[in-house]
């Protein structure tokens, strides 16, 4: 029922959006207002932060309290939020440039501390809105308007990353698997501690173009044919995942969370001289 | 009533001030001069209900005590030099949101690491202008420990007040000395809170001023959802191209300050009357003017001091009326020349203006001052 999410969590005066015709970004940003849907969670008490890029232009969109950062910086307000307010929901938005790489210290450090925030990261493989430039994430040899003969950086596996940086709920999925990024992010915001998942976005007008990768179509559909579920690749052998990708749950583990264990320093010193 | 008599540092009457002032989150990353501000807080603010937390840079530092101003709590962040070129980039997201927040910089020897537990005063204009773009700024200079608990406590009232980052403008010397204090009472402090919406949250235009050219400011979590971004942005809060609105904001942001700066600066004179040479002087330089304009008024030379408390926005209409009246101004800084270009700008045309500057990282002397004078007069 996507016309009554746009109709209670929208800004529906705000829309079209700004995103390019094609891009898997407006199906991202549904399917996270699906999951707060699915949890009942008070609009009042949800705050959405985002940092500078095209994903970070979602929450001028969504009607809850809404924070648009400085570049990379997303993370570092969030946490300011949350610790000074730990009664709010916060969920972040980030952009694959945005967060590893301006963003990138902000990120593994709030991994680390594991404080209850959810973080989306759209990877759409490229730094969309200055026009095409490659990203941590831009894979090897492929093109971006800074990487003419091709990008010699190895990328980064944003999941790992987060899930070794010490994030206790991990998962990717793709803006085709819409459904699944919804079940990640309701686990994400349930899970008591930093959670972030990775949707794979598909960006058409950089990235596709740059590395002929087709149309919005085509772009989708090869989302749907290299994505493997985890769970489905337990059972494949190495030949079969060959050039696959791997989507679904990858870490679900419980620690002891930043603002409550702040809260237990409180508890312990409140009220003895200052 | 018995007073809080203490033996304390600057940047001890920092941390109380803060407190006083009603500050409950604190945000930052180590740096030397200003650490004793972070691990005092770190020591205290759970003890009243409050928060710490060290991050993992001085931009996260600045970001978090933004982002916590949010929901409501009076924040702060304290650093040095280095630190001080990291926060610019959030000072200027902090102007244009309209978000109270309080920067600490105990200035020391630069550029970069410099001399890292050198006193310094290098860091004036960059608080002017070290975040691009027009915005305004709020920035006071203490001179001694108690006037450090006093202007933070200030410095907290007017980024309340007018939604906007207060720099407090310290330095190595005020920072680390130690002085005996009797701090006020809590009932003595006049403290601001922000001017909150009174209307119902379907009516609140985040960004649409009041008289006073200011915004209520609603909490994040209390029912106002609204959106804030480092943008241009209209009265509702959401980004705008158009360059009349661009215009208006900018426009409104440094006038807030400007328009509004007789509420905002003050400044101290001593032996201004009748005096022939003024000295120009602020933070711990300030100190040493003194005992030179003393020495000076001993053997019958008459010497005046003005010291500006807030220097920006700069107290320029006293100070033109004072130049007409002097010889000479004479401008003491440890840096090599950056108030006495507001002094030249405001007085300039009216009398001799002469500079003392010391970039060697030690303090300016007295008999520095004395020797300037005498050879000028």
């Amino acid at each position: 029922m996507p016309s009554q999410l746009v109709e209670k969590y929208f800004r529906a005066d705000k829309l079209p959006q700004i995103w390019c015709p094609g891009c898997g970004h407006g199906i991202i940003t549904r399917a996270i207002t699906a999951a707060i849907d699915d949890l009942g969670l008070d609009p009042d008490k949800v705050c959405v932060v985002s940092g500078i890029g095209c994903s970070s232009r979602a929450p001028g969109y969504l009607d809850f309290n809404t924070l648009h950062t400085t570049h990379g910086r997303a993370l570092a307000f969030a946490t300011g939020i949350k610790l000074a307010n730990p009664e709010l929901k916060v969920i972040v938005v980030m952009g694959d440039g945005d967060s590893t790489a301006i963003g990138g210290n902000h990120f593994i450090h709030a991994c680390r501390r594991n404080i209850d925030i959810t973080t989306i990261i759209y990877n759409n493989n490229i730094y969309g809105m200055t026009g095409g430039q490659y990203s941590p994430t831009t894979p090897r040899l492929e093109k971006g308007t800074t990487a003419p003969y091709g990008n010699i950086d190895k990328p980064f596996d944003v999941c790992n990353l987060a899930a070794a940086a010490g994030a206790t709920y991990v998962g990717r999925s793709t803006s085709y698997h819409a459904n699944l990024i919804t079940q990640l992010v309701r686990n994400g915001i349930k899970n008591e501690g930093f959670s972030l998942i990775e949707a794979i976005s598909d960006c058409p007008t950089y990235y596709g173009r740059k590395n002929k990768k087709g149309g919005p179509v085509e772009m989708i559909q090869w989302q749907k044919e290299h994505a493997v579920n985890v769970t489905a690749a337990s059972k494949m052998t190495p030949e079969q995942l060959e050039g696959k990708f791997l989507i679904g749950e990858f870490k679900n583990t419980t620690e002891p969370e930043y603002t409550k264990e702040y809260q237990k320093i409180i508890d312990r010193v409140k009220g003895s001289d200052v | 009533m018995s007073k809080k008599v203490k033996l304390m540092q600057g940047n001890e009457a920092c941390v109380e001030g803060a407190i006083a002032a009603g500050m409950r989150f604190y945000a930052g990353y180590p740096i030397t001069p200003s650490t004793e501000i972070a691990e005092l807080s770190a020591e205290k603010l759970p003890k009243l209900g409050g928060k710490f937390i060290q991050m993992e840079d001085e931009i996260g530092g600045i970001a978090a005590a933004i982002g916590a101003s949010l929901t409501g709590a009076k924040t702060m962040t304290a650093t040095s030099g280095p630190g001080f070129s990291l926060k610019q980039e959030n000072i200027g997201y902090a102007a244009i949101a309209e978000i109270p927040v309080v920067i600490v910089d105990v200035q020391r020897s630069g550029p970069s690491t410099g001399q890292p537990t050198s006193p310094s005063q290098g860091d004036m204009m960059q608080a002017k202008w070290g975040t691009h773009g027009d915005h305004p700024v709020i920035a006071l200079c203490p001179s001694s420990v108690r006037e450090t608990f006093d202007l933070t406590v200030k410095a907290f009232n007017l980024a309340e007040k007018y939604r906007t980052p207060v720099l407090l403008m310290m330095d190595e010397v005020i920072g680390h000395m130690r002085e005996k204090v009797e701090l006020p009472e809590a009932s003595e402090l006049e403290i601001v809170d922000r001017n909150r919406p009174s209307c119902a949250p379907e009516d609140y235009l985040p960004y649409k001023a009041e008289e006073n050219l200011v915004p209520p400011m609603a909490d994040f979590g209390t029912g106002y959802r609204y959106h804030v971004t480092g943008l241009v942005h209209d009265e509702t809060g959401f980004p705008s191209n158009s360059t009349e609105i661009a215009d208006q904001l900018v426009r409104r942001l440094v006038n807030k300050v400007e328009l509004n700066k007789e509420d905002i600066i003050s400044w101290e004179e001593e032996n201004t009357e009748d005096a022939d040479v003024i000295i120009f002087t602020y933070g711990c330089v300030a100190r040493a003017a003194r005992t030179a304009m003393k020495t000076l008024r001993e053997k019958g030379v008459k010497v005046g001091m003005f010291r500006p408390i807030t220097v920006w926005p700069f107290p320029e209409e006293r100070l033109a009326e004072l130049s007409k009246k002097v010889k000479t101004i004479v401008v003491p800084e440890m840096n090599l020349g950056q108030m006495v270009l507001e002094v030249e700008r405001v007085s300039g045309k009216y009398t001799k203006i002469e500079r003392l500057n010391k970039v060697d990282s030690q303090i300016i002397y007295p008999e520095e001052i004395i020797a300037k004078i005498e050879e000028v007069l």
